[in-house]
């Protein structure tokens, strides 16, 4: 095979006011005709930087500073050198969407909501080919049918923001097509989606990387996703290419240290017995003697249940009011739909989902941020039941000490105008606990039982990683010793190797304060490395709970098997069924078989298959012999 | 869409009848009338005021009625053209108003013109080529416009002008077409007399226009969506007229509607520096005087104004962005 592109000692700088930053120091790595290539790296690795020098398409603060990037397209055969060309020249702009082309990560924004798809695909054709009209609207279809558009005609006349997050992406691969690209440079295209979408997407881009024979360029951070695409693999960090060489041997045999520390971190789904994974930095939480271990007080029923969740259902009003007020139509969503379910004292629950399935509306109706419709939540404290649901404000304040919640979004959870020391102090003073000495002591011992340095005390939150100030919310929600912390994605935002230092730090603190977890996910692979029990919800309805062992190996619902097959294994060995994903519409409650779909009348109940193993069905007879 | 326009048309009209209620109330909120105005004036001056004739005024002017009464009387003439009696003019309101009308609405419009065709390209320049020295010296002239009250700048035009040619620019005529027929004579002397209150109503509009704008076009150039546009292989200049400047289009065009109003009472304390035969200087020796239906002629003729720039607006950011003309069906 020939070299399509070939990126050679590619230095790429940005210009601050700090002076001149190296985003891109010396890459080099080529992409073979028809091959997919997969450049792996951390946040703030340079590979989407690479990515947008490729396309010319840089900030207005960057530019290359030397190298070169040699495209040789198939069908002239004339080479040329990308990074001496002026991005905005006649030339460059014939390449750029019409011989390489680019999907982003967000489907979201990337689509003008002020026009329509059809006008934005074939803006491409009027572009590169010159056509108009019939013809370029007969061409937009046809792209529309083979990005799987369910219905490409009425697709054509839709406006970006009236399609679910899937279909922008399907309709960003479908512009970066049409005009038949030799490569296409995918940057992140899956990050933002649903697992089972996700899958759908990456085997999209597979299947069309064959039909249409061109290469594909894809940055991801994703090692799972590497696995099941890339033929080669390119390992950056920091700027630079740390290992480069074909899949199976990047996984198997990793040379470079960073490649195998970034490997040792990735979760996976087989581990030996109190196996770990190991970050490339370890935090070790130091105990000082003010924050104690819960020990059980004596006499207390240690088997009853921490929380019980019965039959919890919240639904919420979408007002849409058509233009002139004509056609007012109020639909009622169910977020949560008659949910129930119970958390043993000192184990960790996950609640696995895609988003839109009410595992965050459970966790708040739990907190009490939202009041729910029906059922009830009763806490055990310290031996008597306390309904949760019945309370009014002010009683709900002592048990606000005793549950606890850390946040999904490590930016956004912390006050910019605090100090870490008035973050970390801040319970203590709504709550009224201890005076100012006391308050410093505990604070300076929550630094170090997160492993982060109390001198650091005075600092504002800007100036830690994403991995510290998640820390940061971990020990904020550790201050008033909770029984009970809810964790809604807590590491969906960190990179790989920072997300197994907060998976481990989240396991030991565990041991050492005796926490309980509701933990919320959407990652199998971390609520495999994390949970003791797994409850899976899909539109509202908690599908299947089992205990995760059970659940990985006999998934018994069609939803939750369709969830596991959706999963990309970080392991060349294990691909995705690419096809069975295509096919699977298992998302959709409606397309439930019996004894799993949804009757009106008589709603399926969780029935227990054995071993802890609960499944939501309506008759029991049938899966008895499934099990 | 359709039913769309029809709704809000019944809501401006139920709107103006509000504004109408409220404005009559406020007329008539300070005690007395035009009657004991007028006969403060006439006591003032040493003269002895007849009590019949008073009686037969009140009674005439329709005065002694309940206030009610008199709102209606004054709502359905208004609707029947019929704009109600200047008792200070001693003329119906429509021939006091006469000129004014249509010289203040020309006047309204050039600026709300000039101040758009003036801050569009600037603030697209300023957007595209930020912290350029274009971009400063634009930035800088436009926050100068912005602090310059609108009358000092009336006032430095007409001093300058009379210096260096001699002239006065005050007036939005020569004097000898005042109060004469439209003739083409007449409308060329409008035309050239025009620029001076326009350019000093329409400075700070633009000013603030452009900060607007240039902030807007900035957010938006930032989108992915440009982005994507520029990956497709698109121009710069097509590129940033067909995606962000028409996303930044939308708040210009909200504008419409409050930047009516604001020229027109804006343009009050211009008027009278200039000697403008607008209808700022009459609303307000018409308030001073108590010369109630005058007045709230002037006032409805300001709401009227303001609704319908509202509604212009609306109507131009549904047709724009589909977005608020599809909203309802709208899936997250």
């Amino acid at each position: 095979m020939v070299d399509l592109l070939q990126i050679k000692d590619l230095h790429v700088g940005f210009d601050s006011r700090a002076g001149r930053v190296e985003a891109v120091c010396g890459v080099s790595f080529r992409v073979r005709e028809g091959s997919c290539v997969a450049v792996v790296g951390e946040s703030g690795s340079g590979k989407s930087v690479c990515a947008q020098a490729v396309m010319g398409i840089l900030p207005r603060n960057a530019s290359i500073a030397s190298g070169s990037i040699l495209f040789r397209d198939p069908k002239t055969e004339i080479i040329t050198d990308l990074a001496a060309l002026d991005t905005r020249s006649e030339e460059y702009r014939t390449i750029r969407g019409g011989r390489i082309s680019i999907i982003f990560q967000e489907p979201m924004t990337s689509l003008s909501p002020l026009h329509t798809v059809g006008d934005q695909i074939t803006e491409a054709l009027r572009l590169h080919e010159g056509l108009s009209g019939d013809a370029a609207k007969a061409r937009c279809i046809d792209i529309l049918t083979l990005v799987r558009f369910p219905d490409p005609v009425r697709a054509y006349k839709t406006y970006s923001f009236e399609l679910s997050g899937g279909l922008r992406q399907r309709a960003m691969i479908a512009m970066a097509l049409v005009c038949g690209p030799a490569l296409l440079i995918a940057d992140e295209p899956s990050t933002a989606l649903d697992v089972t979408v996700q899958a759908q997407i990456l085997g999209l881009i597979k299947d069309l990387q064959k039909e249409l024979g061109m290469a594909v360029l894809m940055i991801t951070h994703d090692m799972g996703v590497v696995a099941n695409v890339a033929d080669e693999v390119v390992v950056v960090y920091h700027g630079e290419v740390m290992e480069s060489g074909m899949v199976d041997d990047i996984f198997r045999k990793p040379g470079h240290p960073y490649l195998q520390a970034l490997l040792r971190a990735v979760p996976k789904f087989e581990y030996a017995e109190g196996e770990r994974l190991i970050p490339l930095r370890e935090i070790k939480p130091h105990r000082g003697h003010l924050l104690k271990s819960r020990d059980t007080p004596v006499g207390i029923d240690n088997t009853k249940p921490i929380l019980e969740v019965n039959n919890l259902s919240k639904s919420f009003t979408i007002r849409s009011e058509g233009m002139g007020g004509v056609g007012k139509s109020v639909l009622k969503i169910k977020a949560v739909d008659h949910v129930s379910f119970d958390v043993a004292r000192g184990e960790c629950l996950a609640i696995v989902g895609e988003s839109g399935c009410g595992k965050t509306t459970v966790s708040k109706m739990i907190m009490r941020a939202m009041d729910a419709d029906t059922g009830e939540i009763i806490y055990n404290d310290q031996g008597t039941d306390v309904r949760l649901s019945d309370m009014g404000d002010k009683e709900m304040i002592p048990f606000r000490k005793k549950i606890q919640y850390i946040f999904q979004d490590p930016f956004g959870s912390l006050n910019p105008r605090m100090t870490v020391f008035d973050i970390l102090s801040e319970p203590f003073v709504i709550h009224k606990i201890g005076d100012d000495a006391y308050r410093r002591e505990v604070v300076l011992e929550l630094m170090n039982l997160v492993g982060l340095d109390p001198r650091h005390l005075n600092r504002y939150p800007h100036s830690f990683s994403g991995g510290q100030r998640q820390r940061i919310g971990i020990a904020r929600v550790l201050a008033l010793q909770p029984e009970l912390v809810i964790c809604d994605e807590p590491v969906s935002a960190l990179d790989v190797s920072v997300q197994a230092q907060v998976l481990n730090l989240l396991k030991d603190l565990k041991k050492e304060m005796g926490l309980t977890y509701l933990f919320i996910s959407h990652d199998m692979a971390v609520v495999n490395y994390i949970a003791d029990r797994i409850a899976v919800m899909c539109r509202g309805r908690l599908v299947e709970l089992a205990p995760k062992e059970l659940l990985f190996k006999s998934p018994q619902h069609p939803y939750t098997k369709a969830l596991l097959d959706s999963v990309p294994f970080p392991d060349p060995s294990h691909p995705l069924d690419f096809q069975a994903v295509r096919e699977t519409t298992m998302t959709n409650p409606d397309n439930w078989p019996d004894p799993y779909d949804v009757r009106d009348a008589t709603d399926a109940s969780l029935i227990d298959i054995g071993g802890g193993h609960f499944v939501r069905a309506h008759d029991l007879s049938n899966l008895r012999t499934v099990a | 869409m359709y039913q769309y326009f029809l709704r809000r048309i019944c809501i401006m009209g139920l709107t103006l009848v509000v504004i109408s209620a409220l404005v009559f109330i406020i007329i008539q909120l300070p005690p007395g009338d035009y009657l004991t105005t007028y006969i403060e004036e006439l006591k003032a001056q040493g003269e002895v005021v007849d009590p019949k004739k008073i009686t037969f005024l009140r009674s005439q002017y329709g005065l002694d009625k309940p206030m009610t009464t008199q709102y209606f009387v004054w709502l359905v003439g208004m609707l029947q053209g019929d704009f109600g009696y200047s008792f200070e003019y001693d003329l119906p309101v429509t021939d006091v108003v006469g000129d004014r009308m249509w010289l203040s609405m020309i006047l309204n419009f050039a600026t709300v013109l000039f101040v758009y065709m003036m801050s569009f390209p600037i603030g697209v320049y300023s957007a595209t080529h930020q912290y350029s020295w274009g971009d400063h010296g634009l930035t800088f002239i436009g926050f100068l416009g912005l602090a310059t009250p609108n009358f000092l700048l009336a006032l430095i035009l007409l001093y300058f002008a009379n210096v260096w040619f001699g002239t006065s620019i005050g007036g939005l005529m020569e004097p000898e077409f005042i109060d004469q027929p439209w003739t083409w004579g007449k409308i060329k002397s409008v035309l050239a007399h025009l620029w001076v209150p326009v350019v000093v109503i329409g400075t700070s509009g633009t000013a603030g226009m452009i900060r607007r704008l240039r902030a807007n076009l900035l957010d938006e150039l930032q989108k992915q969506y440009v982005v994507t546009g520029r990956a497709k292989g698109l121009g710069e200049l097509r590129l940033l007229i067909k995606y962000p400047m028409r996303m930044a289009l939308n708040p210009f065009i909200a504008d419409i509607g409050s930047l009516l109003p604001q020229v027109v009472s804006g343009s009050v304390i211009v008027s009278a520096v200039m000697s403008l035969p607008t209808t700022g200087p009459m609303l307000l020796s018409a308030l001073q005087s108590q010369d109630m239906y005058l007045a709230g002629s002037f006032l409805m003729f300001l709401a009227v104004l303001t609704v319908i720039g509202m509604f212009v607006s609306d109507v131009l950011l549904a047709m724009l962005d589909p977005r608020i003309r599809l909203d309802g069906g709208v899936k997250r």
